[in-house]
C-alpha cells in the first residue's frame, strides 16, 4: 500500500499521477489554445502584423515552449486514449498500470520523431 | 419531491433484503453527455491535432516557414478551412468543460466558483466567435498589402 496522509483518497502510483498529468497538461493546453486563436486572429488584420507576431514564435525559447506544448499534446491525447479503455474495454481497470507504460513508451517515440526535426527548424538556422 | 423520495419517506426499509434503488434525480443528464463528449471529441481531436502539428511543424520548414504566406495559403482551400473550424470548435468545448470540472473540483467557495465560470465562459464565447469570424472573413490576398507578404497565387 502506498502511504497517505489520513483523510485522503489520493491513493499515488501510476493510477493517481497520470491523472494529474491529464489535467496540468489540459490546463496547460487550454490556456495556450487562447492564446494560440488570438495570435492567428492577426491574419485578419494585417500580414505585417500576424507576421511581427509569429516571429516571436520562432526564437529559441518560444521554440523550447512549442516543444513542451507538443510534449504536453501527445501526452494527453495518449493518455486520453488509455482512458478510454479504461471505461469502455472489460480489462481496462486491470491493465491500466501497464497502459500507462504503453503510453509513456509510445509517447517517447512520438517526440524522439518530432523533437529533433522541430528543435533543427529552431536551431538550424534554415 | 418526487414521487420516489416521497414514497421511501413514508415507508422506510420495507425489505431491508433488497437491491439499493438510486433516487431519481431531476437534474437531467447534462453531465453524462458532457462525460460522453469528453471521449468522442477527444478521439476526433487527437486526429485533427496531430495532423494539424504535423503539417505546420513537422512538413516542409517547420516553424520557421510559418508566416501569412503559409496561413493564407492553407485557407485559400475550404478543406483546411473546414478542418480548423471544427478543430476550433471541438477543442474549445472539450478544454472549457475541461476547466469547468477542474473548477467545480478546487474552487469550494461559491462566488469564487461562480465568478471562474462566468470568466471561463466569456472567454470560450469570444474565442470561439472570434476564432470562426476570423476564419470565415480572411482575405488571402488583402488589398493594398506588400506583394512579398502574400501567398504567391495573389499575384498571378
Amino acid at each position: 500500500m502506498p502511504s497517505a496522509p489520513a483523510g485522503t483518497l489520493y491513493r499515488g502510483r501510476e493510477g493517481m499521477w497520470s491523472w494529474v498529468a491529464h489535467r496540468v497538461t489540459g490546463v496547460a493546453i487550454f490556456f495556450f489554445l487562447l492564446v494560440h486563436v488570438l495570435d492567428t486572429s492577426l491574419v485578419r488584420v494585417s500580414p505585417e502584423a500576424y507576421d511581427a507576431v509569429i516571429g516571436t514564435y520562432k526564437n529559441p525559447v518560444m521554440g523550447l515552449g512549442e516543444a513542451g506544448l507538443v510534449a504536453a499534446v501527445v501526452f494527453h491525447a495518449f493518455n486520453g486514449i488509455r482512458i478510454m479503455l479504461v471505461d469502455f474495454w472489460s480489462k481496462g481497470t486491470r491493465y491500466q498500470r501497464v497502459m500507462l507504460w504503453v503510453v509513456m513508451g509510445l509517447f517517447v517515440v512520438t517526440m524522439a520523431g518530432f523533437l529533433p526535426r522541430h528543435l533543427m527548424h529552431v536551431f538550424g538556422g534554415e | 419531491m418526487t414521487t420516489t423520495t416521497q414514497a421511501a419517506a413514508r415507508l422506510p426499509i420495507e425489505n431491508p433484503g433488497q437491491a439499493y434503488q438510486r433516487r431519481k434525480t431531476t437534474r437531467g443528464n447534462f453531465e453524462l453527455y458532457g462525460w460522453v463528449f469528453m471521449r468522442a471529441s477527444g478521439v476526433v481531436l487527437l486526429v485533427l491535432i496531430f495532423a494539424h502539428l504535423f503539417v505546420n511543424l513537422v512538413a516542409g520548414e517547420g516553424i520557421s516557414a510559418i508566416d501569412f504566406g503559409f496561413v493564407a495559403g492553407k485557407w485559400a482551400s475550404p478543406f483546411w478551412q473546414v478542418w480548423d473550424l471544427v478543430m476550433l470548435w471541438l477543442a474549445m468545448l472539450h478544454g472549457t468543460n475541461g476547466v469547468r470540472t477542474i473548477i467545480n473540483d478546487y474552487a469550494e467557495r461559491d462566488g469564487l466558483r461562480m465568478w471562474l465560470k462566468i470568466a471561463l465562459y466569456t472567454a470560450f464565447v469570444v474565442v470561439v466567435t472570434l476564432g470562426t469570424l476570423v476564419i470565415f472573413t480572411f482575405d488571402p490576398c488583402p488589398p493594398g498589402a506588400a506583394a512579398d507578404l502574400l501567398p504567391s497565387f495573389c499575384t498571378t
